[in-house]
């Protein structure tokens, strides 16, 4: 009879590697035991042990095997489901000996197993699909070619821009004439919107303490670049968690669109700094939702509030900061949007666009055709499924959200229903360059009614070299323990990225995209203006997706 | 593509020159039809001027159904004319083609232009959509002292079907456009020019933006913005948008399909009002590949380009009669006896507005306003 505690006999109890999702495949030949590997590992999935090892030798002219033992060293994964292999990959890059490498699973029982302590499964990323979304079956199938010649993407003078902003409709505008000439009547008192001219990509909203120093200040800086030096004037969303106070001081505000969300995080330090300000802010951005995690408000977890955070933020050190599912304050579209929306214009004297940004949702025409109503919503940002977060529960991520193109092309169509299509402009996000296509993604969302997208996971991942994927790869976003220093507040992390990189990265995409935009453009010959709505360029071989969208089937 | 051929006088003249001139450039149109509309009429019109006249083809069964409605909705007919037609091989000839001039309905007669041009238009629109799904009635335009005709075939030989070289039927503008079928069906409601409440335009080359733009015009609540067999007829109401909805002189026209940009406008005097026009009416933005050639009600002709000038287009004349066409030698053939060292040649920037009764020509130039 086998003792009621004590010893086991053999590991039967414990779960297998094979329902980790990475297992880590680590060849004894090749390690020299030098430990990089377990020291770099942000799970501690792997831990440096001793084994005995039995083996057979037998010495002298005729066979006369007999068993040893011997105390080895070896790299072993630990079967603990709360330190699993999450497959970054850290222990290959730090391997001097190509000895280790984690493998993907496909047979894995993460989610099964997830749950120690009645806890759901928080990560960071976006949704757990690998398939190729809505977005990359579009195509762009009408080629301008003898009866209208394709424009030179090269040489052709391209304007790529777009507006964000309440636009006012042709009847209103406060026009006069004079001397045969028409020019703005002054004394008419009529209320011109403020309307920016933007590149037609945005950066959105990401905030400091979801992202380390350098993984922010260096989007920063390349958004500055992009304006000062490019020409490009591309904007960039701060995220709820403010900005830093330097910034909001400084002339470089105008390329920032500042966030105010259920958690006000930052806003003690924001209107403090009202009356220093030297320039607008391109936009103010009102989160009533986001698209990874509908539902629910934002997440920065204890581990990452450090001393520099809960400053900006005006909060105390490690503890969590949840953001409300929605504003407190807040009880009815109708009447509390619109106080809000015109709380903050009245902040900037009504010198800056205020507008909500939603997540993709059924329901999302209802609040479209409120803010068609109120003549202060500057445009409506909506967030599809496909977008990424820095925190949230697997199960928002994965089962919950509305994908971007049929939700931008059905409030598109609204609006072009009451012929307001082009006096509310809609930022489309989530998921806008998910396989790489940036500017195929985007032109297709524009092609759709989107005036403008945004881009969050897809430029974080590609200017800080982010080793997250669709296989749930690394996801520690939320942990404060982000490998490649992008999503953590630890120095020691954060200090192997850096920000001058990153800015150059963000350069360097901006204008790789704006190129690529080029060449979607001119062979569709459209140059002088943004194609938004030109839905006769699209297609898909998915007759149940053309006719959803109202777009061609090709095949 | 198709051929534009526009001539303005202050002296009534046959439309065959028009179509004369259309010929001569020839190669370019593959002669799938021809569309024409004359204003300022003469010949037998001359005296008609305040009736509106109604333009169109219609079945046996057409007419009948016309003259039923025009007689219920109080329009009394005046004069009618109908085309001495020869029969052409190649043309298949419909059953009545006509211009009728008609009396405004008696509780019409005292109302101001404005009123009389919405009936016309809605009068239009309503036989339109009575006689369009059994193609028992086209309707092409009804306003006074304009008159349009459209058939399939060559435009020369339809000039000929139409008996124009032997009718007195004479105005002091003629448009034609020699019809190159490329995209769409062969169908008369695709045929340019396209006329609406006295504007009228026609246009050569694709519109890659039409989509957007026929979405914008469609949802402004505008009985009129109807139609699209064409994707130029965009340009056509554009003009109407702008000029009689919005009330805009005529050059704004241009800033409104090809505005300029940011950096351009500041040099302009009217910065102000075109950034928010540039703003406001965003959609209606054309990318080309045009030419466009219109007149106004008042009989001011134009021709603008589309803002890469992908598209040939010339002027020229003498005062009193000035030719706009695709080519020169529509140019040539239009007014020989012109000095050709001055014939304009419109850039991207340029729109070149003919005064009513070809009196003057200017190119207004939009970086300078």
């Amino acid at each position: 009879m086998e003792p009621a505690s004590g010893l086991r006999l053999d590991h039967n109890h414990k779960l297998s590697l094979r329902e980790f999702p990475y297992i880590v495949r680590w060849r004894d030949d090749r390690c020299k035991r030098c430990g990089r590997c377990t020291a770099v590992c942000p799970v501690k999935a792997i831990e440096a042990t001793v084994k005995i090892q039995r083996y057979v030798v037998s010495e002298g002219p005729a066979p006369a095997p007999k068993a040893e033992r011997k105390v080895i060293q070896v790299v072993e994964q630990v079967t603990d489901m709360e330190r699993y292999c999450v497959g970054c990959g850290s222990c290959t890059l730090v391997c001097p000996n190509e000895a280790i490498e984690p493998e993907f699973n496909p047979q894995n029982k993460l989610l099964h197993y997830k749950n120690k302590g009645g806890e759901g499964y928080k990560r960071g990323g976006r949704r757990n699909d690998p398939a190729v979304s809505t977005l990359d079956r579009l195509k762009f199938t009408r080629i301008s070619m003898l009866t209208d010649p394709a424009l030179d993407a090269g040489r052709h003078e391209f304007r790529v821009r777009t507006l964000l902003g309440r636009i006012l409709p042709p009847e209103e505008l406060p026009l006069k004439m004079v001397n045969g000439q028409l020019v703005v009547d002054k004394e008419s008192g009529k209320f011109i919107p403020p309307v920016r001219e933007i590149y037609p990509i945005m950066i959105g909203s990401m905030s400091i303490g979801a992202l380390s120093p350098p993984a922010w200040e260096g989007f920063a800086m390349g958004v500055a670049y992009l304006n000062e030096v490019e020409g490009m004037p591309v904007v960039m969303c701060s995220g709820e968690g403010g900005m830093p106070p330097r910034l909001l001081r400084s002339k470089y505000l105008k390329y920032f669109i500042i966030q105010i969300a259920s958690g006000y995080f930052g806003w003690d330090e924001i209107i403090h700094a009202l009356p220093h300000m030297v320039e607008d802010p391109a936009a103010i951005e009102i989160k009533y939702g986001q698209g990874a995690k509908p539902g629910d408000g934002g997440l920065l977890m204890a581990q990452k509030v450090l001393k520099l955070i809960a400053s900006i933020r005006g909060v105390p050190q490690f503890v969590d900061l949840a953001s409300p599912p929605t504003h407190q304050t807040k009880y009815s579209i109708e009447e509390a949007v619109a106080k809000m929306i015109q709380s903050m214009s009245m902040a900037w004297g009504f010198r800056v666009p205020v507008y909500p940004k939603i997540s993709g949702t059924r329901t999302a025409r209802a609040v479209l055709n409120n803010l068609a109503r109120n003549p202060f919503a500057a445009a409506l940002s909506i967030d599809g499924e496909d977008g990424g977060t820095g925190a949230a529960y697997n199960v928002s991520m994965d089962k919950m959200g509305h994908p971007i193109a049929s939700n931008i092309r059905e409030c598109y169509l609204d609006l072009v229903r009451q012929g307001k299509q082009n006096e509310l402009p809609i930022i489309a996000a989530g998921g806008v360059g998910k396989k790489g296509n940036l500017a195929a993604n985007a032109a297709a969302l524009i092609m759709l009614g989107a005036s403008a997208v945004s881009i969050g996971k897809y430029i974080m991942q590609t200017a800080t070299d982010c080793f997250g994927d669709e296989m749930n790869r690394c996801n520690l976003c939320n942990t404060g323990k982000c490998p490649r220093g992008i999503t953590t507040q630890d120095p020691k992390l954060y200090r192997r990225l850096d920000a001058d990189r990153v800015a150059e990265r963000v350069v360097e995409v901006f204008k790789a995209a704006d190129v690529e935009l080029r060449k979607i453009f001119a062979p569709m010959g459209r140059s002088t203006e943004l194609p938004i709505g030109m839905s006769d360029g699209l297609s898909t071989n998915d007759k149940a997706m053309a006719e959803r969208l109202g777009i061609n089937y090709a095949c | 593509m198709c051929r534009l051929a526009a001539i303005t006088s202050n002296k009534y003249f046959s439309p065959m020159e028009t179509v004369f001139a259309l010929e001569t450039m020839k190669e370019g149109h593959d002669g799938s039809g021809l569309g024409l509309t004359l204003k300022d009429l003469g010949g037998e019109f001359q005296g008609l001027k305040k009736y509106p006249v109604m333009s169109g083809i219609c079945s046996r069964k057409g007419v009948r159904t016309l003259d039923d409605y025009m007689k219920k909705h109080g329009f009394r007919l005046k004069h009618v004319w109908t085309p001495r037609i020869k029969p052409v091989k190649g043309i298949v000839p419909r059953d009545y083609y006509f211009a009728r001039a008609y009396d405004y309905p008696v509780p019409y007669k005292n109302k101001p232009l404005a009123e009389k041009e919405d009936l016309l238009m809605k009068t239009r629109l309503a036989l339109r959509c009575i006689g369009e799904p059994d193609e028992s009635i086209f309707v092409f335009s009804f306003y006074p002292d304009v008159l349009t005709l459209k058939e399939v075939g060559d435009p020369l030989e339809l000039g000929e079907f139409f008996g124009l070289d032997r009718d007195g039927l004479k105005a002091k503008v003629v448009f034609a456009q020699g019809r190159q079928n490329t995209n769409y069906a062969i169908y008369l409601y695709a045929c340019h020019p396209f006329f609406i409440q006295g504007y009228c335009s026609m246009t050569n080359g694709e519109n890659t933006a039409f989509v957007p733009i026929r979405e914008f015009l469609m949802s402004r609540g505008f009985p009129g913005y109807t139609g699209y067999n064409s994707d130029s007829e965009v340009f056509t109401h554009i003009l109407h948008y702008s000029s009689r909805h919005l009330g805009y002189p005529l050059h704004y026209y241009k800033d409104v399909i090809t505005p300029l940009k940011s950096s351009e406008l500041a040099a302009r005097k009217d910065a102000g009002a075109l950034g928010l026009i540039k703003q406001s009416l965003r959609p209606l933005c054309i990318d080309g590949p045009n030419m466009v050639i219109g007149f106004t009600p008042d009989g001011t002709c134009f021709m603008v380009q589309d803002s890469k000038k992908l598209r040939p287009g010339v002027v020229g004349g003498v005062k009193g009669k000035y030719a706009l066409m695709s080519e020169e030698c529509g140019v040539d053939k239009a007014v020989p006896e012109r000095n050709k060292a001055k014939d304009i040649f419109p850039m991207k920037y340029d729109m070149v507005i003919i005064s009513p009764g070809a009196e003057e020509v200017k190119v207004w130039n939009q970086l300078q306003g």
